[in-house]
């Protein structure tokens, strides 16, 4: 009769099972003392755990420190990391006990997803499935899996992490893009997507000026299904700082401005769009001679940023009002 | 179909003044409960727990009420011979409880009680070769790891002893194409984390990395209509940004890019008037 039978599938709130019994209970246990937690009589942190928390846990200092690292132990930090799974002194016992049995595995991959999927952002787990990974070197149910957690939480900051380290490790880009431009179709504002868009371009294709273009075009394309976006704007802006060729960032800073000021005459005020249009005329500035140029220019982003700072985004006016007057101070010569 | 901006609401007869007295006697109280399934639960979280009740004491002007030899004790008790500290009985030494407790000591004036050479030992030995620091022993790199490690030491006025322009230029490169930082290279862009990279820039003295107009303006899009701070685009509001979103623009020297007033309103609406304390955002306990 093995661990797993003392387990009952009925569980109180608080974790007493009903048909648990205790390890202090059980005879093919009694060969281990169990070791207590010594809190001393510290007020300060005075913790009353479960009683079945106790038992678990004396038991598990009592094989950590005989340094046992059998069948039954692995049982035991299985119960242990149910009580705590946040507990990473067990999970590191758990690992080197695997190393010891030399371990399916894939059985662990499966509790691994498991206790994943009942925490999913707890670090440990998440640490855990990595030191698994390192020692497969078995990256290949991992894409599947980062997209299920994901698909109950798309922004799940844990799983996008591991997903991350998987394409770098095991060089797994190209079905990634296809795979983010359906979560942007989900969610457009799905920052994280945007965010792992340009991850797999940096680490892939890189930023050539076709690849420029294309990204450029596929930002514009979303922005003019919703305009009031910030991911897809920051995405915008971030793909032109990351092209280094001058004669398609122009052409292409061209071609968004146009649309922006056509925009713009029609009504649009999104913040993010007269962010860009602000910007793009600071960079005229930087090109203009003339005073009464300059003045015209000037005017202009003050009018917009104090649109801004009045209408459309009040409650940053502040950051307007900077603006504003960071472009008077740095062209206006004395206004 | 543009949808609007998640966010949260803000009930009705939500409190509109400070509970000051109310949140001493909850952080009196936490822990006393001896049915409390939750403190059991967090007790990996014990010295952070510590830190932040002590911390929320002290700006109180309530750190007398404050066991300090109790504290004292606990802090000796989680140190353990590798120079880190354990969160609490039972668990393992890290990087976090390590500079909660140096936190805790410096709010008590009780360095000397700690072996902080130790603390310095261990807290070296968790840099890598590329700069960034892992939790403990097990290895796992974060940028929370890289302020835990440089703020533990600038307090004990060690910073020296680690290699902090490598440091800075692994947070470096975390920098993110919107002008905010990650975990690690690559990973979203997060109010937690920029504090965390913003704050390491600035004790080791590479705050030039940043782009403070950008971040700070980015920082300052977190805050959404109804006055409370997200983390990310697109996540809704919640109380404890209020602390990493502006702490960062303060050292960027930016804190005024956000509406004061309107986050004052959110946040007093996230204190509970029966026990005490603040809910992640109002309406919740």
């Amino acid at each position: 009769m093995g661990d797993e039978d003392y387990r009952s599938s009925s569980e109180e709130p608080n974790g007493e099972m009903t048909d648990w019994v205790f390890y202090r209970d059980r005879p093919e246990w009694r060969d281990v003392t169990p070791v207590p937690q010594d809190d001393g009589a510290n007020p300060v942190v005075r913790i009353a755990y479960s009683e079945r928390f106790t038992d678990v846990y004396d038991y598990f200092r009592g094989v950590m420190r005989t340094g046992e690292k059998s069948a039954r132990v692995l049982q035991l930090t299985e119960d242990a990391l149910e009580q705590n799974p946040a507990n990473y002194t067990v999970w590191y016992y758990r690992r080197e006990v695997l190393k010891a049995l030399d371990s399916d595995l894939k059985k662990e991959m499966k509790y691994c997803r498991d206790m994943i999927e009942d925490h999913p952002k707890n670090y440990q787990v998440w640490q855990h499935r990595r030191a698994l990974i390192e020692w497969t070197q078995d990256p290949t149910a991992e894409l599947r899996f980062t997209e299920m957690i994901l698909s109950g939480d798309q922004k799940n900051y844990h799983a996008w992490q591991h997903r991350q380290w998987v394409l770098a490790t095991f060089n797994l880009w190209d079905k990634e893009l296809a795979y983010i431009d359906d979560l942007i179709e989900v969610d457009i504002r799905n920052n994280s997507a945007w965010n792992q868009r340009f991850f797999v371009i940096s680490h892939s294709e890189g930023w050539t000026p076709e690849v420029v273009d294309r990204e450029v075009n596929f930002a514009l394309d979303k922005i003019k299904k919703v305009v009031k976006n910030e991911s897809s704007w920051n995405y915008l802006k971030g793909v032109l700082n990351a092209c280094d060729n001058e004669e398609k960032k122009g052409e292409l800073k061209l071609k968004i401005r146009s649309w922006c000021e056509e925009k713009y005459s029609q009504g649009e005020e999104s913040s993010y769009m007269l962010s860009f249009i602000i910007d793009v005329l600071q960079q005229d500035l930087e090109g203009i001679k003339s005073t009464e140029e300059k003045t015209k220019v000037l005017d202009r982003i003050e009018s917009l940023c104090v649109r801004l700072a009045t209408h459309c985004d009040t409650i940053r006016a502040n950051y307007w009002n900077f603006i504003k007057d960071s472009a008077k101070l740095r062209h206006g010569g004395g206004g | 179909m543009a949808l609007g901006r998640k966010d949260a609401k803000i009930p009705e007869d939500s409190p509109t003044e400070l509970l000051l007295e109310k949140h001493v006697e909850f952080i009196k109280k936490y822990g006393e409960d001896p049915d409390d399934y939750e403190y059991a639960m967090s007790d990996f979280l014990r010295m952070n727990g510590l830190y932040w009740g002590c911390s929320a004491m002290h700006l109180m002007g309530h750190i007398d009420k404050m066991d300090k030899s109790s504290v004292i004790q606990f802090l000796k008790d989680c140190q353990v011979e590798n120079g880190g500290f354990r969160p609490v009985q039972g668990h393992d030494p890290h990087l976090l409880n390590t500079l909660s407790a140096v936190q805790i000591a410096v709010i008590f004036d009780c360095l000397d009680e700690i072996d902080e050479e130790g603390v310095v030992k261990y807290v070296k030995s968790l840099q890598t070769e590329e700069g960034s620091f892992m939790g403990d022993q097990w290895g796992e790199v974060d940028n929370r790891f890289t302020f835990c490690a440089v703020a533990c030491l600038s307090l004990l006025g060690r910073l020296s002893e680690l290699e902090v322009d490598k440091a800075a230029d692994f947070v470096k490169s975390c920098l993110n194409f919107d002008g905010g930082f990650g975990s690690r290279p690559g990973a979203e862009s997060h109010a937690g984390l920029i504090y965390t990279c913003v704050g390491t820039l600035a004790v080791t003295g590479h705050l030039h990395y940043v782009d403070a107009d950008r971040l700070g303006w980015w920082l300052a899009e977190r805050q959404l209509d109804s006055g409370g701070l997200n983390g990310r685009p697109e996540k809704l509001p919640d109380v404890c940004y209020s602390w990493w979103v502006l702490a960062s623009l303060k050292i960027l020297n930016r804190i005024h890019w956000i509406d004061k007033e309107k986050l004052k309103t959110f946040m007093l609406a996230c204190q509970d008037n029966e026990t005490g304390g603040f809910a992640d955002r109002p309406g919740n306990m």
